[in-house]
């Protein structure tokens, strides 16, 4: 690959609180390429999040340097879409409202909004359908389900067509079948708008199930241990996951995590 | 059916392992542990039962919209039943017919008075809103300003307003300035808290998703933190509209020359004890239309806050 990575971290550490505090990344280095779908795992509290905030910008790093598309982030970034955990629609926001909210502040599109206000809800109801809430466009979030609630997050999180998409574990306050549905809508959304993705989870299948690569990254003071990649063909289904070849990534990544969380318990009793 | 398609491109692309049965294969399918309930029958519910929980939950709705009434005119009945019975002179405790008959007696006088009352309330509770506002959403949105304006708020909360009022004559003289004055001095503080903490409080990661998408703060509390603050707002609101009163009354009483509190100070100077209970009751109902006001209009522009619990509220045995 000759193109430079679109999102390069290098010999990033990161402390909370001052010289005394918690050391949260320790000489962390990694790289994605544009349109790569990364996934980051590791035992809880290894920094996961943290690698999340640095790289949006949202935090800056004690030392090292984080790049994204050939410029180094002193900032917070402005191209991203983020998705958490919680899906944090506004409840006093239609679900139509909720997905435009970034439109209303991203800066080419807020100027943009009044005049081709038609445009955009033609956008947002492509996302929804591409998700599987057509018709939910006025619902308001309360009437949805917690699973329905994160597929409108996601939408929200892809309105402005970002470069670079940040999930920190979206789909883990969700049951295993409603989970398992939005892994596709996911890989859907990624195979149709192609961003770049870091997704951050606990999960192991859901990291083989959607990403390019794995990364697997060690307890706190985190960094990455290794990277796997993930050669199955898309579109990747749920049926695979039950193949041999899927379980046995998934058992050898869980086997590292381990591996990953000895070494943790080596570094509490020194 | 495109899944199929790819289970079977899946299957044929890692052919030397042998892929694990599916549920749809002959070897999952055993009879013996396998019971079938969805084929039996449907037998019809019970219609009977579901009416009749249904007219319970309706005459509970009717009884819980009649008992605040009934028990006002119980309380009515007893008062007057102790008053004549027990024969408790006027100045001690009038019964409710002898306070009805001042309020008649007294009609001209107490309306203006209230009126008046009713007026610099509003003023104060109006400028309580502007300034409880404004610190509220400085105090909400910046640490800076929380960190070096919360403790004097507080220390400034807790002085007694009774002891201000004479201050607040010296400055203004007497009448309706010092009850502006007051009722805004007590009721600014709750308002400032409660919008302070909406706007604090809002989700971290919804914060960060518009701070990654290179929202101005400013911005993030218009979109956000305003909106959400609302519901805190208006709950400020019932406490700080009688709490306002109470700020006007008290400046009226201890420095007015018109008001509620005054009429009521110099009947009682008269030991017109009728009137001064008239007034006392003019006060509560100005009070709780007030509070009815406040909370019609949270209904109508926060329904999205209360939604939940209104709907939690319509299931029997809530």
């Amino acid at each position: 690959m000759t193109e430079r990575p679109f999102v390069e971290i290098d010999h990033v550490w990161m402390r909370y609180g001052g010289t005394g505090g918690t050391l949260a990344l320790r000489d962390a280095s990694l790289t994605v390429d544009r349109q790569e779908f990364v996934a980051v795992v590791g035992p809880s509290g290894c920094g996961k999040s943290t690698l999340m905030r640095l790289v949006t910008g949202l935090w800056p790093t004690s030392s090292g340097a984080v790049i994204v598309a050939g410029k180094e982030v002193d900032r917070p970034l402005s191209i991203a879409g983020m998705a958490f955990q919680n899906p944090t629609l506004l409840p006093w926001r239609t679900i139509m409202d909720n997905i435009m909210l970034p439109l209303e502040v991203v800066t080419p599109h807020s100027s943009r909004l009044r005049r081709h206000r038609k445009d955009y809800e033609a956008q947002v109801h492509e996302l929804l359908e591409l998700v599987g809430l057509k018709g939910f466009d006025q619902k308001n979030p309360w009437q949805l389900s917690g699973g329905m609630q994160q597929r409108a997050s996601l939408c929200r999180a892809l309105i402005h067509q970002p470069e670079l998409l940040m999930l920190d574990e979206p789909f883990a306050a969700l049951d295993v079948f409603t989970r398992e549905d939005l892994w596709g809508v996911l890989q859907n959304l990624w195979m149709a708008r192609r961003p770049t993705v870091i997704l951050v989870t606990h999960d192991l299948r859901e990291a083989v199930f959607l990403a390019d690569r794995v990364l697997v990254m060690t307890a706190r003071p985190g960094r990455i241990m290794l990277e796997k990649t993930i050669d199955l063909p898309r579109p990747r289904t749920i049926e695979m996951t039950y193949t041999p070849h899927f379980q046995g990534m998934v058992q050898e990544l869980r086997e590292y995590i381990d591996e990953a969380r000895r070494g943790e318990e080596v570094a509490d009793a020194a | 059916m495109q899944r199929n398609v790819t289970v079977a491109a899946a299957a044929a692309g890692a052919s030397s392992v042998t892929p694990l049965p599916t549920a749809g294969d002959a070897a999952f399918r055993r009879d013996n542990t396998v019971v079938r309930r969805d084929l039996e029958p449907i037998r019809e519910p019970n219609s009977e039962r579901d009416a009749e929980l249904v007219a319970a939950g309706i005459r509970r709705k009717r009884l819980i919209a009649v008992l605040p009434w009934s028990l006002f005119v119980v309380l009515l009945v007893v008062w007057e039943a102790l008053a004549r019975g027990l024969n408790i002179p006027e100045f001690v405790l009038p019964a409710p017919t002898v306070i009805a008959q001042s309020l008649v007696t007294w009609w001209d006088p107490i309306v203006e008075n209230a009126l008046q009352t009713l007026k610099t309330t509003l003023i104060g509770f109006a400028l309580a809103n502007i300034l409880g506002m404004t610190l509220g959403v400085l105090v909400g949105s910046s640490l800076l300003v929380y960190h070096s304006l919360y403790p004097m708020l507080i220390a400034f909360n807790s002085i007694p307003k009774v002891a201000v009022v004479p201050i607040l004559v010296i400055w203004f003289g007497v009448g309706t300035a010092p009850a502006i004055v007051t009722s805004f001095l007590i009721s600014f503080f709750p308002i400032t808290v409660n919008v302070a903490a909406g706007i604090a409080t809002v989700e971290p990661e919804l914060r960060d998703v518009l701070r990654a998408l290179g929202a101005h703060p400013l911005n993030i509390v218009r979109k956000v933190g305003l909106p959400r603050a609302m519901p805190y707002y208006f709950a400020s609101l019932k406490i700080a509209i009688t709490s306002s009163f109470l700020g006007s009354i008290l400046a009226e009483t201890v420095a007015g020359q018109k008001g509620i509190g005054h009429l009521m100070i110099v009947a009682s100077s008269r030991f017109e004890v009728p009137l001064v209970f008239a007034g006392l009751i003019v006060t509560a109902v100005m009070s709780v239309t007030m509070y009815t006001i406040a909370t019609v209009i949270e209904r109508r522009t926060i329904g999205w806050a209360t939604r939940s619990q209104n709907d939690a509220g319509s299931a029997p045995g809530h």
